[in-house]
């Protein structure tokens, strides 16, 4: 479904990737870990077109996205949930939902509320609170919305980017069941975790990221035993 | 009490506007003196000029105080091809307005990465070469000598040549605002400005292209605005550079701010408010201006969303409480 090949991406001077491959197959659940500057983050800002590739190639369900621009990127069915919730605080939870449909202009009325009746499926706490200002939300609760925005772009891969930061161990492990409740919608999970053995607990298969290039990739419970995975990430 | 106040969120949307455009028809019949009928006409043209500003500032997070260069370029449109030309009012009406949404083009495509301060200035820079050019190209505008004996619309045997009537072109310009922005401000290109002004790069994030999405909405802002100008002329039947300075920029930016940024009634009752105190401070002379500044700022301090505007202001509370009670019926 999506394919990265050879990807690099500088900021001025500073190569922040240098030839990222990464493949990810339709319905699985990928996890991609690594340390603070490892390249997570961009790689995904790369793949949405939000930076600037400087090589390498994208293609997303065949097609070659690589010079795409991003509201181009989401019409074909990939969604991302970008790193520190960014919901829109001063708007509603309903309008923050709906905000998520702005991008795809092919969805109409009944596909919308279909798609609203699926969000209040997996998020019954938004429901409770749809007219709720999106900034007086818990942490927790504005994670899911913005997980749920992204899912209101009717996405075939969604790309989630550190779903678990700054959340309780409890709201942490809702997050995770709720991951696993998205690839039941049938959908693809791209996951940029620092959280790396909850990721790889329910990847399917895991990539390790380091100064901007893959070191590692396999199974996901492979990954979660490796003796280097678990020196680095997991502290033992 | 509170909960029949709530009671009414429902009724009050849907007829308000309808009443309220009622009450603003009879007003004329109403009132005698011309006086409070000339001031009722600003406050209609402001109510407009300020809203269509308020597109730009508050809905789409973008910051323009050069708003008076664009009622500039309606006013000169209008001015030269009715009085050159002798074309009709209501065809220069959305003429000037699409002039003026051009040149909001022009001023967005370059800016469009820039927020802020810097667009601000860029802006006000904007609004002062358009008055400069208004000034010093006397063939077209007439330079420091302006436009004079601009002809008064006419509509079958009306004549609008005073204020009694030019209050109905007035109003029907802020109704017909109003009531298009409603729409748009709802509809896909509306939440595609908010999430702009929330978060650009979650907006984009989201596939909102947020570039072609900006130049919109300052070419909506434009166009509307290039509209007042267009109405304007003839209503003041001269026009003349210094009408568009920097402070009728600011006047038209200080309603935005004391009616409610980000609604669409604020800059109705900024205009009410801003034009009232004119009147009202008249006898203290230039220290009106001064009260002006104390308005702003005591405004800024206490409160920052204007008198209509953001969550706990007394029109939102009603809205979110009867927003809230459907949620609930809707769980049912």
């Amino acid at each position: 479904m999506l394919e990265i090949t050879g990807l690099a991406v500088n900021y001025g001077y500073v190569r922040a990737l240098t030839g990222v491959d990464i493949t990810v197959r339709k319905g699985e659940i990928i996890s991609l870990i690594g340390g603070n500057g490892a390249g997570k983050t961009t790689t995904l800002m790369a793949v949405s077109g939000l930076v600037e590739k400087q090589q390498g190639q994208v293609r997303f369900k065949g097609a070659d996205i690589t010079r795409m621009a991003p509201d181009r990127i989401v019409q074909m069915g990939l969604a991302h949930v970008p790193e520190g919730r960014k919901i829109f605080p001063s708007l509603t939870v309903y309008e923050n939902l709906i905000a998520g449909t702005v991008g795809n202009p092919k969805l109409d009325k009944q596909q919308i509320q279909a798609l609203l009746e699926e969000s209040y499926a997996l998020f019954p706490r938004l429901r409770e609170r749809l007219a709720q200002g999106g900034g007086s939300l818990s942490g927790g609760e504005q994670q899911m919305l913005a997980i749920a925005r992204g899912l209101m772009m009717d996405p075939d891969l969604i790309m989630l980017d550190e779903p678990s930061l700054g959340l309780a161990p409890i709201v942490v492990e809702e997050i995770f069941e709720l991951i696993l409740k998205i690839r039941e919608l049938g959908k693809t999970v791209l996951l940029i975790e620092q959280n790396a053995s909850m990721a790889l607990s329910i990847a399917d298969r895991g990539y390790v990221l380091e100064l901007g290039r893959v070191t590692m990739e396999g199974p996901g419970r492979e990954l979660l035993n490796d003796p280097c995975v678990k020196h680095a990430y997991l502290g033992d | 009490m509170k909960q029949a106040v709530y009671g009414l969120a429902g009724p009050v949307k849907k007829y308000g506007p309808l009443v309220l455009l009622g009450i603003f028809l009879l007003l004329p019949l109403l009132i005698t003196k011309t006086y409070i009928l000339g001031l009722l006409c600003r406050v209609l043209m402001y109510a407009t000029l300020a809203g269509s500003l308020n597109v730009i500032n508050g809905y789409s997070g973008q910051m323009c105080i050069g708003h008076a260069g664009f009622f500039c370029i309606g006013s000169y449109v209008e001015a030269i091809l009715a009085t050159r030309f002798g074309i009709s009012f209501w065809l220069l009406l959305p003429l000037a307005g699409a002039v003026a949404a051009l040149m909001g083009l022009m001023v967005a495509l370059p800016t469009l990465k820039m927020r802020g301060v810097y667009l601000a200035i860029i802006t006000l820079g904007f609004s002062e070469i358009i008055r400069l050019i208004a000034l010093n190209w006397t063939e077209v505008t007439g330079g420091a000598m302006g436009i004079k004996n601009i002809p008064v619309p006419q509509l079958g045997g009306l004549e609008f040549s005073n204020a009694r009537t030019y209050y109905y072109i007035f109003l029907g310009v802020a109704a017909l605002f109003l009531f298009v922005t409603r729409r748009v401000v709802r509809s896909r290109i509306g939440r595609a400005w908010m999430s702009i002004r929330e978060d650009q790069l979650a907006a984009r994030s989201l596939g909102v292209n947020t570039p072609a999405y900006k130049a919109v909405n300052f070419m909506y802002g434009a166009f509307w605005a290039g509209i007042v100008g267009a109405a304007y002329a003839p209503y003041a039947r001269f026009i003349d550079s210094t009408i568009y300075s920097l402070d009728e920029g600011f006047n038209i930016l200080s309603m935005v701010i004391v009616g409610g940024s980000g609604t669409l009634m604020g800059p109705l009752a900024g205009s009410v408010v801003i034009n009232a105190l004119t009147e009202l401070l008249r006898p203290i002379g230039q220290w009106r201006m001064v009260a002006y500044g104390v308005l702003i700022i005591v405004m800024m301090w206490f409160r920052p969303q204007g008198l209509i505007g953001a969550s706990d202001s007394v029109l939102a509370g009603r809205d979110i409480k009867a927003k809230k009670q459907k949620a609930k019926e809707d769980a049912k």
